[in-house]
C-alpha cells in the first residue's frame, strides 16, 4: 500500500534523526521523557496526509515526502552569512533575537538592550528546568515532531505593566541546505503590558531546507499586543509553523501574517479567547507564485462571553500556485454576545492557480453575531482597461490592483513603519512575478 | 491644419454582430466635434474602439492618429501618444488612492514618451492648481479612485485627468449623463478651459443640452453605425426640435 510505504520511508529517516540528535536534545529527565513520548506519537502518525481532515488540502506526504536531517549547529562562516541576512531584513528600531539553523545566536542578538525590559531565556535553558514549554493544548504529528526535536528557541517574559519601548524581532535564519530546523519559542505578556512582537523567517544562501516552528503566546489581562509574522523563506523551502495563543480579559491582540516565498508552507494558529471583553484582529496575506503551496489554518475559540474577533485574509495566486485558507470560529455554550467575523478573498492571476477556502462556524451559544464570507476571482477587466487607458502598461495596472487587493489586510497593521515594511515585501513579490 | 484623427470606413463587430458599418470621420487639430445620435447608434462603440477597449473586432477600415495606425497600439500606448477617453461611467477602484493613481498614470505616460518623471513636489503643485480650478477638494484626492464620489465628482475627476495628462485628443463619452445643471456647468467649464489650437475634442452625447456649454465646431449625426449627416453647431438645435426619427428610417 502506498501509504504504508510513505510512512515507513518518512518514519525511518526520522528514527535515525532522533537517535543522532539525542545528544543535542539535552534537558531534565522529564524533558527527555516528554521528547521520547512526542517522538513516539509522531512515529505512530507519520507525516499528515489528505485523509486527515485538518490536512486535507496540504498533504505533506505528497508535498514534502520526508523530513530532512537535523541541521548542525552553525559555524563561524554560517554566523557571518546569517549576520548579513539579519541586516538585510532588519526592521528599524526593533531589538533582535536571532536563531540560526535552529540555534540561538547571542552574538547577533540585542540581548543587553532587551534585558532591561524583558526576561529572556533560551529554550535550551528553559528545558534544563522542566518540560513545560514542550506541552501544548492540542497536538498533531508536526507539533509532536517539533516537541521531540526542537533544538532551541527563545522564552520571553514581559512583566506586568511593562510598556516595551521597541518591538522585539525574532529572526529565524537558514544558512544550511538539505536540513531541517526545529524551533520552539514562548512569549508571556503580563497584565497591562504593551508590546510588539515580530517574527521573521529568512534565508542566508540556503535554498532547500525545512522549518518546523512552534510558538506559544500567553497574553494576560488588559494588555495590548501587536504580533507580526513575516515569512520570506527561500523559494524551495518548507515552513510549517504552529501557534498557540491564549488571550486574557480586556486585551487587544492584533496579529498579521505575510506568507511569501517557500515551496510549501502552513501556518496553523490555535487562538483561545479566555477572558471577557477582548478584541482580536487577525489578518494575513498569502502571495504565491510558480508551484508554491501556502496554507493558513486558524481556529479561533471564543471560550468566554463578550469578545470580538475579526479576520481579514487575502491570497494572491499566480501561475500554478495553490492557496489554502481554513478558518474555524468556535463559540462555546457560555460565550454569549460573541462578535466574530471572518472574510477571506482569493485573487487568481492564472487559469491554473488554485484557491481552497474553508470557513467553519461552530456555534454553541444562542446570542451571538457571527459571520463569514469567502470569494475567489480574477482581476476585474473593466478596472484593468481603465488603468491602461490612462497609460499604465498591463503589468503595472495589475500591480496597482493587486496592491489595493492586499491593502485591505495590510492596513490593519497599526504601526506606520511596520505597515510600510510589509508593503515593501508585497512590492518585491510583484517585481518577482514573471 | 493637421488631421489628428482619421477614421476611414470603419467596420466593427461585437460578438458576431456588426455595430459600425463603415464610419468615416476626420478631426483636425483645434476642432471640437460633437457626435450625436440615438441609443444604439454606435456612438460609444466608436469611443471604445478609439481607446482600445477589448471585445471589439475591427473587420475593415482604419483609424489613424497623427498619421499612425492607432489600431496597432495597445491602450496604454494610445494614452501616451495623446488619446484620452473620458468614460461615461468612470470606474471605482477601492484601495488605490486617487493621488497615487494620478502620479502613476502621468509618470507611466511620460516614461513611455521618453520624458523624465515628475518629482513629487512638482506633481503635487500641478495637481493642486488643476483640482482647485475644478473645485475638487484635496481630501477627495486621498480617497480611493472615484470611491464614494457623486456622479458630478466622478466626471470632474475625468476632467482633472484630462488637464493633467494634456492629451491632444479628448473623447468625452456622454459626459452629461447623470449630471444636474450645476455639476454639468463645472465639468463643462473645465473642458472649455482645455480647448486649445493644438488639441481636438470629440463630444459624444445623446442630448443637445451639453452643447450649450461645450459649443462644437462641427456636429455629426450617427444612426445605425454610420455618420448620416454632418454640419455646423446649428445642426444640434435642429435635432433638438425634430428628433432623431428622420434618420432612423432605413
Amino acid at each position: 500500500m502506498n501509504v504504508a510505504v510513505a510512512k515507513t520511508g518518512g518514519g525511518r529517516a526520522v528514527s535515525d534523526l532522533f537517535a543522532s540528535a539525542e545528544g543535542r536534545l539535552s534537558g531534565s529527565p522529564d524533558v527527555i521523557a516528554a521528547r521520547r513520548e512526542a517522538f513516539e506519537s509522531y512515529e505512530r502518525l507519520g507525516l499528515p496526509h489528505r485523509r486527515i481532515e485538518e490536512w486535507k488540502y496540504t498533504d505533506l506526504r505528497a508535498l514534502v515526502g520526508e523530513v530532512l536531517p537535523l541541521a548542525a549547529a552553525p559555524d563561524a562562516a554560517a554566523l557571518k552569512r546569517a549576520s548579513d541576512a539579519v541586516k538585510a531584513h532588519a526592521i528599524e528600531g526593533a531589538r533582535k533575537l536571532v536563531l540560526v539553523d535552529g540555534v540561538f545566536a547571542a552574538e547577533l542578538s540585542d540581548v543587553k538592550a532587551l534585558a532591561s525590559e524583558v526576561s529572556l531565556m533560551t529554550l535550551r535553558e528553559a528545558l534544563q528546568k522542566d518540560a513545560g514549554v514542550l506541552k501544548t493544548v492540542s497536538t498533531d504529528a508536526v507539533i509532536a515532531l517539533n516537541a521531540a526535536l526542537a533544538t532551541d528557541g527563545v522564552v520571553l517574559s514581559i512583566a506586568d505593566g511593562a510598556q516595551l519601548s521597541a518591538p522585539v524581532q525574532i529572526v529565524h535564519v537558514a544558512t544550511a541546505a538539505s536540513v531541517s530546523v526545529f524551533t520552539r519559542s514562548q512569549v508571556k505578556v503580563g497584565k497591562g503590558a504593551r508590546a510588539t512582537i515580530i517574527e521573521s523567517f529568512v534565508a542566508a544562501g540556503a535554498k532547500t531546507y525545512q522549518v518546523n516552528d512552534a510558538v506559544i503566546i500567553a497574553v494576560a489581562d488588559d494588555a495590548d499586543v501587536a504580533h507580526i509574522r513575516l515569512m520570506d523563506d527561500a523559494p524551495d523551502a518548507v515552513n510549517i509553523t504552529s501557534q498557540f495563543v491564549t488571550v486574557g480579559a480586556n486585551t487587544k491582540l492584533n496579529f498579521f501574517n505575510m506568507t511569501s516565498g517557500a515551496a510549501v508552507s502552513r501556518l496553523q494558529g490555535f487562538i483561545t479567547l479566555a477572558g471577557e471583553g477582548s478584541e482580536l484582529s487577525i489578518n494575513g496575506v498569502n502571495l504565491l507564485q510558480k508551484t508554491e503551496h501556502g496554507d493558513t489554518t486558524l481556529v479561533v475559540d471564543h471560550a468566554v462571553p463578550n469578545c470580538v474577533s475579526r479576520e481579514i485574509f487575502r491570497a494572491v495566486i499566480d501561475d500554478r500556485a495553490h492557496s489554502v485558507f481554513q478558518g474555524r470560529i468556535i463559540v462555546r455554550p457560555d460565550a454569549q454576545k460573541t462578535d466574530g467575523k471572518m472574510m477571506t478573498r482569493a485573487l487568481l492571476l492564472s487559469d491554473e492557480a488554485e484557491a481552497d477556502n474553508k470557513p467553519e462556524l461552530e456555534i454553541f451559544a444562542d446570542d451571538v453575531s457571527c459571520g463569514h464570507g469567502a470569494t475567489a476571482g480574477a482581476l476585474d477587466d473593466t478596472l484593468l482597461f481603465y488603468l491602461k487607458a490612462r497609460g499604465l502598461p498591463e503589468k503595472q495596472a495589475q500591480a496597482l490592483l493587486i496592491q489595493a487587493f492586499v491593502g485591505e489586510a495590510i492596513e490593519q497593521i497599526a504601526d506606520d513603519g511596520l505597515r510600510e515594511h510589509v508593503i515593501g515585501m508585497a512590492e518585491r513579490w510583484l517585481e518577482r512575478r514573471s | 491644419m493637421m488631421a489628428l484623427l482619421e477614421v476611414k470606413d470603419l467596420k466593427v463587430r461585437v460578438e458576431e454582430r456588426e455595430i459600425l458599418h463603415g464610419l468615416t470621420l476626420t478631426v483636425n487639430e483645434g476642432e471640437v466635434h460633437a457626435i450625436m445620435g440615438p441609443n444604439g447608434s454606435g456612438k460609444s462603440t466608436l469611443s471604445h474602439v478609439i481607446a482600445g477597449k477589448p471585445g471589439y473586432e475591427v473587420t475593415d477600415g482604419q483609424i489613424l492618429f497623427k498619421g499612425e495606425d492607432l489600431l496597432e497600439m495597445a491602450p496604454e500606448e494610445r494614452a501616451a501618444k495623446g488619446v484620452f477617453l473620458a468614460f461615461q461611467y468612470p470606474v471605482e477602484i477601492p484601495g488605490v488612492a486617487t493621488m497615487t493613481f494620478l502620479r502613476t498614470a502621468l509618470n507611466a505616460q511620460r516614461k513611455a514618451r521618453g520624458e523624465s518623471e515628475y518629482s513629487t513636489p512638482d506633481f503635487l503643485k500641478k495637481v493642486r492648481e488643476v483640482s482647485k480650478s475644478l473645485n475638487i477638494p484635496q481630501d477627495m484626492l486621498k480617497r480611493g479612485v472615484n470611491v464614494g464620489f457623486s456622479g458630478g465628482e466622478k466626471k470632474r475627476n475625468e476632467v482633472l485627468q484630462m488637464a493633467l495628462f494634456e492629451p491632444s485628443l479628448c473623447i468625452l463619452d456622454e459626459m452629461d449623463s447623470g449630471l444636474d445643471i450645476d455639476a454639468l456647468r463645472i465639468a463643462a467649464d473645465g473642458v472649455n478651459a482645455l480647448r486649445s489650437p493644438g488639441r481636438a475634442m470629440v463630444v459624444i452625447t445623446h442630448y443637445q443640452r451639453l452643447l450649450n456649454y461645450i459649443v462644437p465646431d462641427f456636429v455629426h449625426v450617427m444612426s445605425r453605425g454610420r455618420v448620416v449627416k454632418s454640419g455646423g453647431k446649428e445642426l444640434a438645435l435642429e435635432l433638438e426640435a425634430s428628433g432623431y426619427a428622420q434618420f432612423e428610417a432605413a
